[in-house]
């Protein structure tokens, strides 16, 4: 059990020159139960509550910045789950994509859309009911399933993983040079060269089809929310223009001044 | 430094009580002192998907139903990391190896993809009817 985190072979006592006023509390350390904790286990279990936590915080807001807020926190504790389970460039792109590219664009949506009867809409309390009924359901059912397995319960042999990230990046261009698992017929793995290939292409018609369906448009009958901007009292600025423009141009031409 | 006592005195009289908690089959495995395993992962992957599902099903805000899909792969991300660790098995036990995490970058990035496209539809509606309440897309309601 020599884990990546175990830092119980550090020795308190040679600390305890530091300062005066916590030599005490130092010396006093080691008399607490803390010798056989296991820190990968504590850090585990705190990752683990932060990022159910904010999940279910992320269900239960109503305000939709605040949602968005908690799903950060909760993809992020999710980052560090991914560190204690030895896949550290998983945890990586998670961070960088997920908290730092889909939570912005995600915040940017909310900001676009945040009228102020549209931050919080709230759900009846019927409809609150039922998805909490339906929800321990599954949850029950997953959970089940979870512990049905006696391979998947017992505690891990605490291995230190190899680093993953040059065995993945060497994978992805079609090489492999990990550590064939137990069972692994000699020569019959491939890598990942065609789907990261797919995955390339997808991404950028996904990111054309994306700016193509957020673009601003040119549109002949007015938008509903320039209805609403136009239908408020302005006074009218083109109807002493000098071009003989109708009040309807005026007004259209307000209309299309967004597009 | 107080908080770091206090924070240690309460980690340890939790530890404490960790001969009570065994009965639990969650804490069989006494999560103070031993490796987690993989079942305390799919736990967290199983809060994660429920948590998603709701949101999905619950929001009305078309941003709600994005914010439970990302919960919902994250959950599945999770499952995909467990069992493709060596860490969380028994000695020699086969696990997913690098294939999981190869697995679980692509989907991340789907998943980027899906957001893209997503919030692009969501703003269309927002322009076009004044709202994100899904409720209110029913223009193809026969």
């Amino acid at each position: 059990m020599t884990g990546m985190l175990d830092m119980d072979i550090i020795d308190i006592s040679t600390l305890t020159h530091v300062a005066s006023p916590f030599a005490t509390i130092l010396a006093a350390l080691p008399a607490l139960p803390i010798a056989g904790i296991n820190w990968h286990s504590v850090l585990f279990l705190l990752f683990a509550g932060l990022a159910c936590g904010f999940a279910i915080g992320v269900v239960a807001a109503d305000n939709v910045v605040r949602m968005a807020l908690y799903l950060v926190f909760s993809l992020g504790a999710t980052a560090g789950l991914f560190f204690l389970a030895g896949a550290e460039f998983i945890g990586a792109m998670q961070l960088m994509i997920y908290v730092g590219g889909t939570l912005v664009l995600l915040v940017f949506g909310v900001m676009l859309t945040a009228q102020a009867p549209l931050v919080s809409i709230k759900p009846s309390s019927s409809d609150r009911t039922l998805t909490a009924v339906a929800g321990a359901s599954l949850l029950s059912l997953l959970l089940t399933a979870a512990f049905s397995v006696d391979a998947w319960r017992g505690p891990g042999v605490g291995v230190v993983p190899a680093p993953s990230a040059t065995p993945l990046g060497m994978a992805l261009v079609g090489v492999r040079v990990d550590e064939p698992p137990v069972g692994t017929p000699v020569g019959g793995r491939v890598g990942y060269m065609l789907p990261f290939e797919i995955v390339s292409v997808h991404l950028l018609v996904v990111l054309v089809g994306a700016a193509y369906l957020a673009r601003a448009k040119r549109r002949r009958t007015p938008r509903p929310i320039d209805a609403l901007a136009s239908a408020m009292p302005v006074e009218p600025v083109a109807t002493v223009a000098p071009t003989g423009r109708s009040a309807g141009g005026a007004k259209s031409a307000l209309v299309g001044g967004g597009r | 430094m107080m908080g770091l006592v206090l924070a240690t005195v309460m980690v340890s009289s939790v530890a404490s009580l960790a001969p009570c908690l065994a009965t639990i089959p969650l804490f069989a495995v006494n999560p103070f002192t031993e490796p987690v395993g993989v079942v305390h992962y799919l736990v967290v992957g199983a809060v994660l998907f429920t948590a998603g599902i709701a949101c999905m099903t619950l929001k009305r805000n078309a941003l709600g139903i994005l914010m439970g899909i990302e919960l919902v792969l994250n959950g599945a991300n999770i499952n995909f990391v467990a069992f493709a660790s060596p860490y969380l098995r028994a000695e020699g036990a086969p696990t997913l190896g690098l294939d999981g995490q190869v697995v679980a970058l692509f989907v991340i990035l789907l998943a980027a993809a899906e957001a893209a496209v997503a919030l692009a539809i969501t703003l269309n509606f927002y322009n076009n009817h004044a709202t994100v309440d899904v409720d209110r897309a029913d223009d193809l309601k026969g």
